[in-house]
């Protein structure tokens, strides 16, 4: 246990210390955030309660969204993306030397990413937004608590499905392609391109069980008081648990029928 | 003098092709991820009109622009950004070549930086957003209900490659920025993709100021939402004239100038890692 703690303190370090490059992005995000701002106030003026969110829901939801894209990492993230390179170029053979879990060894690494991230720019856009907008915040100790691990939940969920995509390179040798494919799903069902509850009909049911929805747009929901917590947790545990046996199952496989790039 | 740095200058072309060439042999060597990466591009592109069609399941219209007129402009604003992120979106890996000194060997080479700069690690699989976005154009060109003119149609294919160039300068300069401040890429995003995802809306919903601001500070609004106007027959904001979007080609040359200026400075200002 305590070598995965050490893996995790040092990815986090390691992350801190690209310190502009962390505050450039978090003015991306924010500049992000106006404008997706514009277009929901417009969208909500003229359509109040769209899925049932009313203004004040819809701005929250953009602010809190910009904050938590890198973190949970909607886009892919660095440390999977890694992994994808390493299985690759062959350096995988290193890893899997080492007397630790593939798995666990690279869920520590990007909890380290995750929790860096979090602190030092997840808040940043939902502080700027507050300052234009009136935006919502958990009413009690518990919602906020309850937030809390549903964000922790989001972000394995996230590194769930991103450690299988990259695992897929023992397979397929490149990964990339897959990650780009991998991306459009989470962009579009994690609630980045738009809530998920402003997708109509079969449609939106269908995209609130898939397990993008437990990284990004359940948290929120959480956050805005839309989800019951029991539910939303509930909901993520489930994905969490299938995410991880599958990923299990893939690096036993894929341990197994390993062959390394060049030998 | 001038007649050399012409001759320079007519070399560009050519040696950007054959960097650009060698980065496509490089990225074709495993096929099948390629197209996978192409399409994922396109996809993960596409997203942004789907947005589009998905509020406009719940409204008719946005911002006084019909789902038709809202394609027009997507397209023009996906176009115009892909073709720019195509042709010079690799300039933002400039820091990147600054901290671990690669820099360096791009300067003793024979081809100027910049070729170098905007051709690095050029990706095909870029042409996935154009792509997407002609298609969309294409449909909004036949939704919407004006008479297209042959004048109308060379001048949004003018605008186009006007609003390209205004992209591809935002893109240099956000470059030529990282000179002063390496891993700053980020920041120069917020103009180039940042600024597609605010012009593939009518700019009008976001206030007098910001449109002000588009106006005369980053002319985002000249890339495609005054020229957009012009062809659909629609009044100019802030009370300025209809035919502002004529103005959009000098706008991208004094743009080019300005990029051109600061690429210069800050590769003047570039001292060496030293190591």
């Amino acid at each position: 246990m305590g070598v995965y703690w050490a893996i995790a303190v040092r990815s986090f370090r390691r992350f801190s210390t690209y310190r502009i490059a962390t505050l450039s992005g978090a003015f991306t995000n924010t500049v992000f955030g106006f404008i997706f701002c514009g277009v929901y106030l417009t969208l909500w003026d003229q359509r109040p309660n769209l899925g049932g969110y009313d203004v004040t829901d819809a701005l929250t939801f953009v602010w809190l969204q910009q904050g938590l894209l890198t973190p949970i990492g909607i886009f892919g993230a660095s440390t999977t993306v890694e992994l994808g390179e390493r299985i690759r170029t062959g350096a995988i053979a290193v890893d899997l030397y080492r007397p630790t879990h593939l798995m666990l060894w690279w869920l520590s690494v990007d909890a380290g990413r995750a929790a860096f991230e979090l602190l030092a720019r997840g808040g940043v856009p939902l502080l700027v937004g507050s300052l234009v907008f009136d935006l919502r915040f958990p009413s009690s100790a518990l919602q906020g608590l309850a937030v809390g691990i549903a964000l922790m939940f989001g972000i394995l969920v996230s590194f769930g499905i991103r450690y299988l995509v990259a695992l897929s390179g023992f397979w397929i040798t490149d990964s990339r392609g897959l990650e780009g494919l991998a991306m459009v799903l989470s962009l579009f069902f994690s609630g980045t391109i738009l809530p998920l509850v402003v997708f109509p009909g079969w449609f939106g049911e269908f995209a609130r069980a898939t397990p993008w929805a437990a990284t990004m747009q359940v948290p929120i929901d959480v956050w805005l008081g839309q989800d019951l917590p029991a539910r939303a947790l509930t909901f993520q545990l489930g994905w969490i648990v299938v995410l991880l046996l599958l990923g299990r199952f893939a690096t036993v496989l894929a341990t197994r029928k390993v062959v390394i790039q060049g030998g | 003098m001038a007649d050399l740095s012409l001759r320079r200058a007519m070399a560009w072309p050519g040696q950007y092709w054959m960097l650009v060439l060698m980065w496509i042999r490089s990225s074709l060597a495993y096929p099948a991820s390629f197209v996978f990466l192409l399409i994922g591009s396109a996809l993960v592109t596409v997203t942004d009109f789907v947005a589009v069609l998905l509020m406009f399941s719940h409204i008719e219209s946005f911002g006084g622009f019909d789902l038709g007129q809202m394609a027009l402009l997507y397209g023009t604003a996906s176009m115009t950004l892909g073709i720019a992120d195509l042709v010079t979106g690799s300039i933002e890996r400039v820091g990147q070549r600054i901290r671990t000194g690669d820099l360096d060997v791009w300067l003793v080479r024979p081809v100027p930086a910049f070729v170098q700069a905007v051709a690095d690690n050029f990706a095909l699989r870029r042409l996935g957003r154009p792509l997407q976005a002609g298609l969309i154009l294409g449909l909004g060109i036949g939704a919407v209900d004006i008479d297209w003119t042959v004048g109308k149609v060379l001048f949004l294919t003018l605008s186009l490659v006007s609003g390209a160039v205004i992209f591809a300068a935002i893109f240099v300069l956000g470059g030529a920025f990282q000179f002063v401040s390496i891993d700053s890429a980020e920041v120069a995003n917020s103009f180039t993709y940042g600024g597609q995802q605010l012009t593939q809306y009518p700019l009008s919903i976001f206030g007098q100021d910001i449109v002000r601001a588009v106006t005369f500070v980053v002319p985002l609004a000249f890339v495609n939402y005054y020229p957009v106007l012009y062809v659909l027959g629609k009044p100019a904001p802030l009370g300025l004239p209809s035919w502002i979007g004529l103005l959009a080609p000098a706008v991208a040359v004094v743009m080019t100038a300005i990029a051109s200026l600061a690429w210069r400075g800050g590769l003047r200002r570039y001292r060496s890692t030293g190591s």
